[in-house]
């Protein structure tokens, strides 16, 4: 048998392990900054930049795709050489995926604060960045697939199917949801409306927590802690069977983020069914890495490479077990639009891709610059600071949603609600937001020391670029008669990648098909529903910008005490002209999809000019600069034509007169200020946006009268 | 409503063909050796660590297989 010497890559994976720390630092300190204002609105330094509702989907995608997806990369480009036996398919494919995915994490950091978004959640990012993410995506495939075709080892080991399934749902994933029609260089449309946007949205959110966070990170850990343990796997067995029932099952589970919405009944059902029996393969990881350790826990005592990662296979399985629960209309009712679920992402995010991420760096900077690791008691210190971070931020936030959600549900003998103002119970909650900080200022203290730490390691080795290797050369498979196919199955990567294709769009078909096929139109047509006047749009286009759905929802969900506060229930024929939908995730504020017509014209003024003059002690920050900038009067007639494009009922030859019917609805409410002690110009931002808020949830209404 | 009833066949047609490949999965012993994988992973290291410590000595045989 001929042995081939190759060489292993190792300088990308060392640019991308940087770049893990560095954008890791930097996203966890953009929360910390999200995290402050949620008490002291003061926070955002006044600047529109920096103001809750434009960073929040910075922190998030920085997390998400800068932190995590440098981390997966680094960890793949790692163990996937080394596993298949062979250096990368393609160097320079190597460097175009990580200088265009940091291109493309600079193009967020800079035009997410500016309030270009497309306000889908985990997706926020407008359409020409979109298409860059879609093209280095398939890039990074083309180097994985290419790598997996020229590799020297026969079976493919379960971390690399973990890497094919995550490569191709979410290439999937982002693709449909990002269908969007362009009305310029930095703004869109969502294809889809209301109801169907939510799905697709949730489809792909959920999804994203799936294959971007779950399995990659599965893969991630089937690698390098049986590497860090130097064991075996538990059981390969599991393995395999909880790999095919995980990714068959996970893509259907989106619906469960839209209980008691608008979304029909029989689509939230699914998700719920599907949702439950997604603990069975995702228990299936966790035990398979827990029970690694078997008979190896004196190693975990001194070990803090292990400890990171037996508490991030923890986190991953309290994270899991959780969902599933989340999932019961009962108790998400209760953890929907509260802190809950706020804690539940982040035991996930911190615990489980935190941690495990750790541990990863701990384990392979020391092998790659050919040295030990700095300070043992260092990382020791980072990983106590860490677990006192996740528990200082899960508790409160815990705590903080059953305070929230009781005092919402809470009637008085006489049938009143007890706390009316919403207000009263985002006040009482302040506490527990201050500690959530506290704990998120431990955990990036910690990763402050891993940085000091790993600096240390670094400097006192030798990196190795270029690390040899040798092993024999793949030979051509000859059938020995008894085969078993998933054996067969495992040498085959164009087959397996199709096979996992066709696991994971089976659900998104089922959710997704039937949805579009019912014209809902028909279905859900509400007669009242008008499209949005010229101003009302541009209004909600300032709200989406400053990313006002990041606190408010507009979906009142079917319960006593939520049509007691705000009115009749959401209908989904209410949504047909939403492109794209705003029931938002969180109430940190009021629902505002009944606010029309509530309050004066002055009211929604004097709020957003000093929130705190209308409602005393309230944590909205003022938003001066809505009453300085004008919106773009120029832009509107393509905006009308967009939406035409995508079905909304505007007339042909409407664009003629766009612009004079903003102008005439904004000398309406400039009018109605006037009479009210305001002066203002017809131009001004804020005008639009009270024309959207006046708007909200008055056409059925109407059709009360 | 039609859709849902095409739906469920289908859903059932889909489960009942996962669950007769895994029984028949199982009953032809296809998960025999389920453990020698699990094994390879963790050798690697051995041969590089080898290799660097040889790499000193050994020229002929580099050369050679450089060739394929």
């Amino acid at each position: 048998m001929e042995i081939e010497k190759f060489h292993y890559d190792n300088k990308v994976v060392k640019y991308f392990a940087i770049a893990t720390v560095v954008w890791g630092a930097i996203g966890m300190l953009v929360g910390l900054l999200a995290a402050t204002q949620l008490f002291a609105p003061e926070a955002n330094l006044g600047s529109e930049y920096t103001t809750f509702g434009r960073i929040r989907p910075l922190h998030t995608n920085a997390v998400i795709f800068a932190f995590v997806g440098n981390a997966i990369f680094a960890g793949v480009y790692y163990s996937m050489q080394r596993l298949l036996k062979t250096r990368m398919f393609n160097d320079a494919l190597s460097w175009i995926n990580f200088w265009g995915w940091q291109l493309i994490i600079l193009s967020a950091v800079i035009t997410l604060p500016m309030g270009f978004t497309s306000s889908k959640e985990y997706a926020e990012l407008e359409w020409p960045i979109d298409i860059a993410i879609a093209l280095i995506w398939v890039v990074f495939g083309i180097n994985m697939i290419g790598t997996i075709i020229k590799r020297r080892e026969k079976h493919m080991y379960v971390a690399i199917w973990f890497y094919i399934a995550s490569f191709v749902t979410v290439a999937v994933l982002h693709i449909v949801n990002s269908f969007a029609l362009p009305v310029n260089f930095m703004k869109s449309y969502s294809a889809f409306a209301g109801v169907q946007d939510a799905l697709v949205q949730w489809w792909y959110g959920h999804n994203a927590v799936a294959f971007f966070l779950t399995t990659p990170y599965l893969g991630l850990m089937y690698y390098f802690l049986p590497k860090a343990a130097n064991r075996p796997i538990y059981s390969y067995k599991l393995s395999i069977v909880h790999f095919w029932a995980l990714i068959f099952l996970y893509i259907w589970a989106g619906p469960h983020h839209l209980l008691y919405t608008s979304l029909p009944e029989w689509a939230q059902a699914l998700g719920t069914a599907f949702s439950i029996m997604l603990i069975a393969p995702s228990w299936g990881g966790m035990v398979n890495g827990l029970l690694t350790l078997r008979g190896a826990w004196d190693k975990v005592k001194e070990d803090p490479i292990l400890k990171f990662m037996v508490v991030a296979i923890t986190a991953y399985g309290m994270a899991v077990f959780e969902g599933p629960m989340l999932s019961l209309k009962s108790v998400n009712a209760i953890a929907h639009y509260t802190d809950w679920i706020v804690a539940h992402v982040h035991i996930g995010a911190l615990g489980w891709n935190g941690f495990l991420t750790f541990g990863m760096l701990y384990w392979m900077i020391p092998q790659m610059w050919k040295t030990k690791l700095f300070s043992r008691k260092l990382a020791n210190t980072h990983f106590w600071l860490g677990t006192l971070g996740i528990i200082f931020y899960a508790l409160p936030m815990y705590v903080s949603a059953f305070t929230q959600w009781l005092m919402w549900k809470e009637f008085t003998p006489e049938g009143i609600l007890q706390y009316p103002n919403f207000l009263s119970t985002t006040l009482q909650i302040i506490p527990m937001h201050m500690l959530r900080a506290f704990g998120g200022l431990l955990y990036l203290l910690g990763v402050f020391v891993m940085v000091y730490n790993l600096i240390k390691t670094a400097k006192a080795g030798n990196f190795v670029a270029n690390e040899a290797a040798e092993a024999p050369a793949l030979e051509k498979v000859v059938s020995k008669g008894k085969e078993y196919w998933h054996r067969v199955w495992e040498r085959k990567p164009i087959f397996f990648t199709l096979l996992t294709t066709v696991a994971i769009l089976i659900g998104g078909i089922f959710e997704l098909i039937p949805s579009f096929m019912m014209k809902d139109n028909e279905a859900t047509k509400i007669e009242a529903v008008k499209p949005y006047t010229p101003l009302e749009l541009e209004g909600r286009d300032i709200y989406i910008s400053e990313g006002c759905v990041g606190c408010h929802s507009q979906m009142i969900r079917p319960f006593r005490y939520e049509t007691e506060r705000y009115g009749e229930y959401s209908k989904a024929g209410e949504f047909v002209y939403d492109h794209p939908f705003l029931w938002g995730s969180k109430r940190t504020g009021p629902d505002l999809h009944r606010v029309g017509e509530k309050y004066p014209d002055s009211w929604h003024f004097n709020h957003m000019y000093d929130p705190r003059s209308m409602s005393p002690g309230s944590t909205m920050p003022p938003y001066p600069w809505l009453l300085e900038q004008p919106y773009d009067l120029e832009g509107l007639p393509d905006k009308i034509t967009v939406m035409r494009k995508l079905g909304v009922p505007y007339e042909e030859g409407f664009e003629e007169e766009v612009q004079a019917n903003a102008m005439a609805q904004a000398e309406g409410i400039v009018k109605r200020l006037e009479a009210d002690g305001i002066e203002t110009v017809p131009e001004a931002k804020i005008v639009a946006l009270i024309a959207y808020l006046q708007r909200l949830g008055t056409d059925i209404k109407v059709a009360d009268k | 409503m039609n859709i849902l009833v095409i739906l469920i066949i289908v859903s059932l047609i889909v489960a009942g063909g996962f669950l007769v490949a895994f029984i028949w999965a199982v009953r032809s012993g296809q998960f025999d050796d389920a453990s020698t994988p699990s094994y390879r992973m963790l050798w690697d290291d051995a041969t590089t660590k080898k290799e660097d410590k040889k790499s000193n000595q050994s020229t002929n045989h580099k050369q050679e297989s450089h060739g394929n």
